[in-house]
């Protein structure tokens, strides 16, 4: 009986801040903005207003999740080849522990119109250009945000590939390109699919980074979940989305799921 | 230049940054269809071979040929030879056919051929009817079998075997070791087997390579390198032995243990400081006044098939007997041994 009585703390943990407001939220989204109990809620989110923001909050997760992966799997690569991978390692996680808020008044500071950036593009002759309050600065600094939790388990996933393994492609005749294609990507698509899963997941519901860096110009579920809540108090509905975003982030969770290739010697 | 010869090293030198060469100038060559064994301790060089003859590594000094083709900077994928590796590095994302497949596929042969070639080399193996399994559902012996498929199914020049039987109990070794024997007559080409065990190496070789800090102490035929020993290390480290110091008197006469024996050696200067091997079953127990050797029992030990004496002489030399008779211990007894038994050996600097 001992060993049940250490789970206690886990499980009203759990209780408590995981199951009880998931709970509340389907519970909330059932009641329209006067407190009456009914699914209009559910109505409004397929009308094109809203289907439009879960279209751009998934395009943006997409881009945002595309190109991290992109930049993160070869500087991961890189690293796993560097002398000094724990020092590299280090300086990629080290931003991680700032908090965002920070970086992106910090960014503010950097794309403003009288920014360090403009005054490069200055001097170099492009000419200030308006950075802020665009979706590339929206998806630039996502991508800086989320990048290290993309690097990190592919990282892994390379460290602890057999290094024999690329020994043997190349002796069985596989270029080097591939060799990448048919076992070292196979090989570390866990890792490929927990850092998705990492980055996909909170970018589908930013909503800070929206409207300090985006300027409102980007409207997402996340946003919208802000703004009904705190703005039009009309928690009915903002619940109603925090549903749909919980059904999609599950089905993410089931989609990129681990496979085990079983045990390797 | 003889047709027979595959691979030829032309002053290879190995080294990485500034330690101590791992190869240090060593010039060989390999012929066609025979059984090839690269002994040593390890650190000694031998998978450093390996890996160049495979393309892994680029030598630092020397040259490579290849159907004396310069093959210094060709890649791995680019060379007609394939490894069985240490850990086998089978895929673990694909079941036997395509682990086996693997080569063929890239080598882009039609979806038949690579059916009946798979088969083939699984037949080869005695692994029909395995193709489906994953790789962590096979045993130890049975990965070992998939990947030298794996390797041959792509018809190479060489097959390259780099301890491939360490991983694997005694009696599976022991049957690997008559498989692959049987494998290499089969397909009749070079293998090159890469081993720190001397009976395996004794067992399956037309050749060994004895290597030593990154050098070729010696190479020949099993029967030559047991014995005939260069020097101390090939000896000590093939088979049991006893190592003595001695003097080579004259032609045909050495000094060792305080006295004077016929041997069958020659060519070494007068009065030569040398080194003497004798095997521990060419020592034969006797009573004392018939043996060549007075000694004292100090130890025995019942091996299976014989018995394992260790004695000592007056002068403090260890002599280790295998003998089918046994004595006590503290027995005082005689050795004897014919003029053959006696392999003389040039001493080797500070060894």
């Amino acid at each position: 009986m001992r060993r049940y009585a250490y789970a206690i703390p886990y499980w009203l943990w759990i209780g408590l801040f995981v199951i009880a407001p998931i709970i509340l939220i389907v519970y909330y989204s059932f009641f329209d903005i006067e407190g009456h109990f009914s699914l209009v809620n559910y109505e409004t989110f397929f009308t094109p207003v809203y289907l439009r923001m879960t279209f751009n909050s998934f395009w943006y997760a997409f881009l945002i999740t595309a190109i991290s992966l992109v930049i993160a799997y070869p500087t991961a690569y890189l690293l796993t080849k560097t002398k000094h991978k724990q020092l590299w390692l280090l300086l990629i996680i080290l931003p991680t522990w700032v908090n965002l808020l920070l970086k992106a008044y910090a960014f503010l500071g950097l794309f403003g119109t009288y920014g360090a950036v403009n005054v490069l593009l200055e001097t170099i002759g492009i000419g200030t250009k308006q950075l802020l309050f665009t979706d590339f600065s929206f998806v630039f600094v996502s991508v800086y945000i989320f990048i290290p939790f993309m690097i990190l388990p592919i990282f892994n996933a390379l460290e602890k590939l057999n290094p024999s393994l690329i020994d043997a492609a190349r002796d069985l005749g596989a270029s080097e390109w591939t060799t990448f294609r048919r076992v070292i990507f196979p090989l570390t698509l866990d890792g490929v699919k927990a850092g998705c899963q990492a980055v996909f997941i909170p970018s589908l519901s930013l909503f800070m980074l929206t409207r300090l860096i985006a300027g409102n110009r980007v409207i997402t579920l996340g946003t919208a979940v802000e703004q009904h809540f705190l703005v039009t108090q009309n928690w009915g509905m903002g619940a109603t989305i925090a549903v749909f975003l919980m059904i999609a982030m599950a089905g993410i969770m089931i989609l990129t799921g681990n496979k085990k290739w079983g045990v390797r010697q | 230049m003889d047709d027979r010869v595959i691979i030829r090293f032309d002053h290879v030198t190995k080294q990485y940054d500034h330690d101590l060469p791992v190869l240090d100038d060593v010039s060989f060559e390999i012929e066609r269809g025979k059984f090839y064994t690269l002994l040593g301790p390890s650190g000694c060089g031998k998978t450093t071979i390996l890996r160049l003859i495979a393309g892994f590594i680029e030598p630092t000094k020397g040259d490579i040929y290849f159907h004396e083709k310069r093959i210094n900077n060709v890649p791995a994928n680019k060379r007609q030879v394939n490894t069985v590796f240490q850990d086998y590095a089978l895929f673990p994302h694909l079941n036997v056919f395509e682990n086996v497949a693997f080569g063929l596929r890239i080598k882009k042969m039609p979806k038949a051929d690579i059916e009946r070639k798979v088969k083939e080399a699984l037949r080869f193996v005695n692994l029909e009817g395995y193709e489906q399994r994953a790789i962590h559902e096979m045993s130890g012996g049975q990965r070992q079998r998939v990947a030298i498929a794996r390797a041959i199914v792509n018809e190479p020049d060489v097959l390259l075997l780099d301890e491939p039987l360490s991983a694997l109990d005694l009696k599976l070794r022991t049957e690997m070791q008559y498989e692959l024997r049987e494998l290499q007559r089969r397909l009749g080409i070079t293998f090159i087997f890469v081993t720190h065990d001397q009976e395996e190496a004794l067992a399956m070789s037309d050749e060994i390579f004895v290597l030593n800090k990154g050098k070729i102490e010696q190479r020949g035929t099993p029967k030559d390198i047991y014995d005939e020993p260069v020097n101390r290390f090939v000896a000590d480290f093939i088979g049991e032995s006893n190592i003595i110091s001695g003097t080579m008197i004259d032609d045909f006469v050495v000094e060792f243990a305080n006295q004077q024996f016929t041997c069958v050696d020659h060519g070494f200067a007068k009065n030569e400081r040398v080194d003497i091997v004798i095997r521990p079953e060419d020592l034969e127990l006797t009573t004392i006044e018939h043996g060549k050797l007075h000694v004292r029992v100090d130890s025995v030990l019942f091996r299976g098939v014989h018995y394992e004496l260790c004695c000592y002489d007056a002068y403090g030399n260890e002599w280790l007997v295998h003998s089918t008779k046994k004595a006590e211990i503290g027995d005082e007894i005689g050795l004897h041994f014919e003029p053959e038994a006696i392999h003389v050996m040039k001493q080797s600097g500070g060894e």
